[in-house]
């Protein structure tokens, strides 16, 4: 049984958390007690009927003001897979925490109203997903109740959310036409939409296969942390601890560490101390080379003939999300890029990408929180990476302010 | 980067002879991949160690990251004083057994040394009190990373919580000015004296744990598992009878077979009735038990809608 993470897109008035609430009632993964307390909560505040929504509201501001404020995870299961639900605010003004949701996410769902149709927000959640490189897109057209049910109103809202995907990267989209409140294609087929002749959103949920959407070619690993015990035994032992990003490492394979261009040869891999002959995507092993050569936190081992791109340019998208300063042609920044940390100066911001309208905005002079845009970097030390939309792991990066220390930008590189 | 057809072919093929991987492999990878990552952005970390499931957890995916050097930081454990003497002796073993150093700090002497004053009555707990006793460590040690065995399903505050959680130098947690973590890219920089107490295992789930101390065959401590034991019968719940519970006129001494399904304080972890004497019994009545861990269990939580919050935002861990 393999793990799925996906992340849920919509406001609450698009019934985002009562279809989360919904996922998790009718998998019988509510426990009674917590059943208990939503039916204390719901009666307290006069909603009459069990709000399923409750499930998914954590923080006493965010009861109080009926919102979710920051991502939430909700962990449930089925016999066929382990699910992590990302749940991110949809209001525009909460744009960096759906990035943040959607950079760990394998599949997006994305709720429509079908009462409105594709609007602004559904725009604005699909060219996020998009960017992140999310690669199963469920478009979750909810309410069907409130439109009759109704074969006609569907086909209309799937035709024109077609036409808006073919303007962005999506690589697997499904849409489905469902009721939360009522469970309609949620985990049981709808009575009222016989003519849905198409799987339910859990069916997809659980069929969707992400083992293929790793980059299974690119031999990336990161070096997190050296092991050097110093023990009379292990007197010469070093060994480059760290995770295989993408591709994959086998014993007597010839790698090349980056920045520095060192060749070597891999004298052994081991995981939890045992040897093993291979490691692949995903895999937190140690790596132990037949050179004694100087490697430290932040290099990289590659495949020796498959290099990433090695350099202190750097053109990529950014997600602004610092709410007190802006970002600015000239302003200096840490870039955390996989292990390595390296200072770096914005040269220049190429354009600004209106995230509802999708238009180019040219002649931006700065940006503030939640604005999506081109820039172009330079940074004190190279950087070995690949392009984010072919290597998700080895193209992302993050900007830290050097004095107040918070992360403010999410990069992906291009 | 394009590949050939034969190239592709080879990969889909490839792909289609492995195996998907297991859940347990990617949480685990997952795991020590954060424990690598305090190593390598910290300059003194320290292993929250109480002796609880979750932090034995821990100590097993500290191993095998590290491997085979030992853990490179010290198990720290706050003592309440109102500790199980089996999840005691379980620690000084583990400490033992695994080489690693252990920091032992009390919250008996932060009580006299500060004059604390500790709640009184039936339903005293010294939960609170531990945050003095915590934030006086990490101050004594400089501690700028605290590792914990918080896992997001236990409560809804701990759902919102970032896996790098940034602290003030009062050790405080703000939820509304968290740092955005994206993808694996923890940003651990922080000011002298402020710290950064980190979850590996948050995305793990009760029933995960349990499997992965069984699938790791890892010896746990004996109140786990189902054991004829005295009990304080009170609002329906059942507490250790130990001196350190103010009885009540009300509760009841009663005798039953029971194990703890989480171990806390006395004072505040209940127990409940089973059988189960093995990891597969326990995670047998754990599967189809209908009732949350903390919700049976953790009497430190239901006082309030939003306890847990609360405490965290007063520097808990």
């Amino acid at each position: 049984m393999d793990l799925l993470r996906f992340i849920t897109a919509g406001s609450v008035d698009d019934g985002k958390s009562t279809l989360i609430g919904r996922l998790l009632y009718d998998t019988k993964n509510i426990l009674a007690d917590q059943m208990e307390a939503i039916e204390r909560a719901s009666k307290t505040r006069n909603a009459g009927e069990i709000d399923l929504a409750l499930l998914t509201d954590g923080l006493r501001s965010e009861r109080e003001q009926g919102i979710t404020i920051d991502v939430a995870y909700k962990y449930f299961q089925t016999p066929n897979r382990k699910f992590i639900s990302i749940d991110a605010p949809g209001h525009i003004q909460y744009t960096r925490n759906m990035v943040t949701g959607a950079s760990n996410a394998d599949l997006a769902i994305i709720l429509v109203d079908a009462r409105h149709g594709v609007v602004e927000q559904t725009r604005r959640h699909s060219l996020i997903a998009s960017m992140l490189g999310i690669p199963h897109v469920i478009v979750a057209i909810n309410k069907m109740d409130l439109v009759g049910n109704s074969e006609d109103a569907f086909l209309e809202i799937a035709k024109s959310y077609t036409e808006l995907a073919e303007k962005l990267s999506i690589k697997d989209l499904t849409i489905i036409p469902v009721s939360a409140l009522n469970g309609d294609n949620i985990v049981e087929r709808s009575q009222s939409m016989s003519w849905y002749t198409g799987e339910t959103l859990l069916s997809v949920l659980e069929k969707v296969n992400v083992l293929k959407d790793q980059n299974l070619e690119d031999g990336r690993f990161a070096v997190q942390y050296v092991i050097r015990p110093q023990t009379d035994d292990l007197h010469d032992y070093r060994g480059y601890a760290g995770r295989v990003q993408s591709g994959s490492f086998k014993k007597g394979e010839l790698i090349k560490v980056l920045p520095s261009e060192r060749e070597s040869k891999i004298a052994k891999i081991e995981f939890g101390g045992n040897e093993i002959e291979e490691a692949s995507v995903l895999e937190s092993v140690t790596i132990l080379l037949e050179d004694d050569i100087d490697i430290s936190r932040g290099d990289t081992i590659v495949s020796v003939n498959n290099s990433p791109i090695v350099s202190q340019d750097i053109e990529a998208l950014v997600c602004w999300m610092d709410d007190k300063k802006t970002l600015k042609p000239g302003n200096k920044y840490i870039l955390q890029h996989g292990t390595a940390r390296s200072r770096c100066s914005v040269r220049d911001i190429e354009y600004q990408i209106d995230i509802n309208s999708y238009e180019k905005l040219d002649e931006v002079e700065s940006l503030k929180l939640n604005d999506v845009a081109r820039i172009v970097l330079r940074t004190a030390q190279p950087i070995a990476y690949d392009p984010y939309q072919q290597n998700r792991a080895n193209g992302a990066a993050i900007l830290i302010d050097e004095t107040s220390n918070v992360t403010v930008g999410a990069c992906m590189i291009e | 980067m394009s590949i050939s057809v034969k190239e592709a072919s080879e990969i889909n093929r490839e792909i289609s002879e492995r195996r998907a991987p297991d859940y347990l492999d990617q949480l685990e990878a997952e795991a020590i991949y954060i424990m690598r990552e305090v190593a390598g952005q910290f300059e003194r970390p320290a292993l929250l160690f109480s002796g609880g499931k979750d932090s034995i957890t821990l100590v097993r995916l500290a191993q095998k990251a590290f491997a085979p050097g030992k853990i490179p930081f010290p198990l720290v454990h706050i003592d309440t004083g109102h500790n199980f003497i089996e999840a005691i002796e379980y620690r000084d073993a583990l400490a033992e057994k695994t080489n690693a150093k252990l920091i032992v700090r009390y919250v008996e002497d932060t009580i006299k040394a500060k004059g604390l004053k500790e709640q009184t009555g039936k339903n005293a707990s010294r939960n609170w009190l531990q945050t003095f006793t915590l934030l006086d460590t990490i101050e004594e040690f400089e501690f700028d990373a605290c590792i914990g065995g918080a896992r997001r399903d236990e409560e809804k505050a701990r759902a919102k919580e970032r896996i790098f959680s940034f602290r003030d130098e009062f050790g405080q947690w703000d939820p509304k000015r968290q740092r955005p973590e994206l993808w694996n890219l923890f940003n651990g920089r922080i000011q002298k004296g402020e710290n950064v107490r980190v979850f590996p295992i948050s995305n793990w789930t009760e029933l995960d744990v349990w499997a992965y101390l069984k699938r790791e065959k890892i010896d746990l401590p004996s109140i786990y598992f189902a054991h004829q034991r005295e009990l304080i019968l009170r609002d329906g719940k059942l507490l250790n009878n130990t001196p350190v519970i103010e009885k009540d006129p009300e509760d009841q001494i009663v005798t039953r077979q029971v194990r703890f399904r989480t171990v806390g304080d006395m004072t505040c972890t209940a127990a409940v009735e089973s059988s189960a004497a093995t990891l597969d019994e326990v995670i047998a009545e754990i599967t189809i038990s209908r009732i949350s861990e903390r919700g049976e269990t953790r009497i430190d939580d239901q006082q309030t809608e939003a306890a847990m919050e609360d405490r965290k935002k007063g520097g808990y861990f």
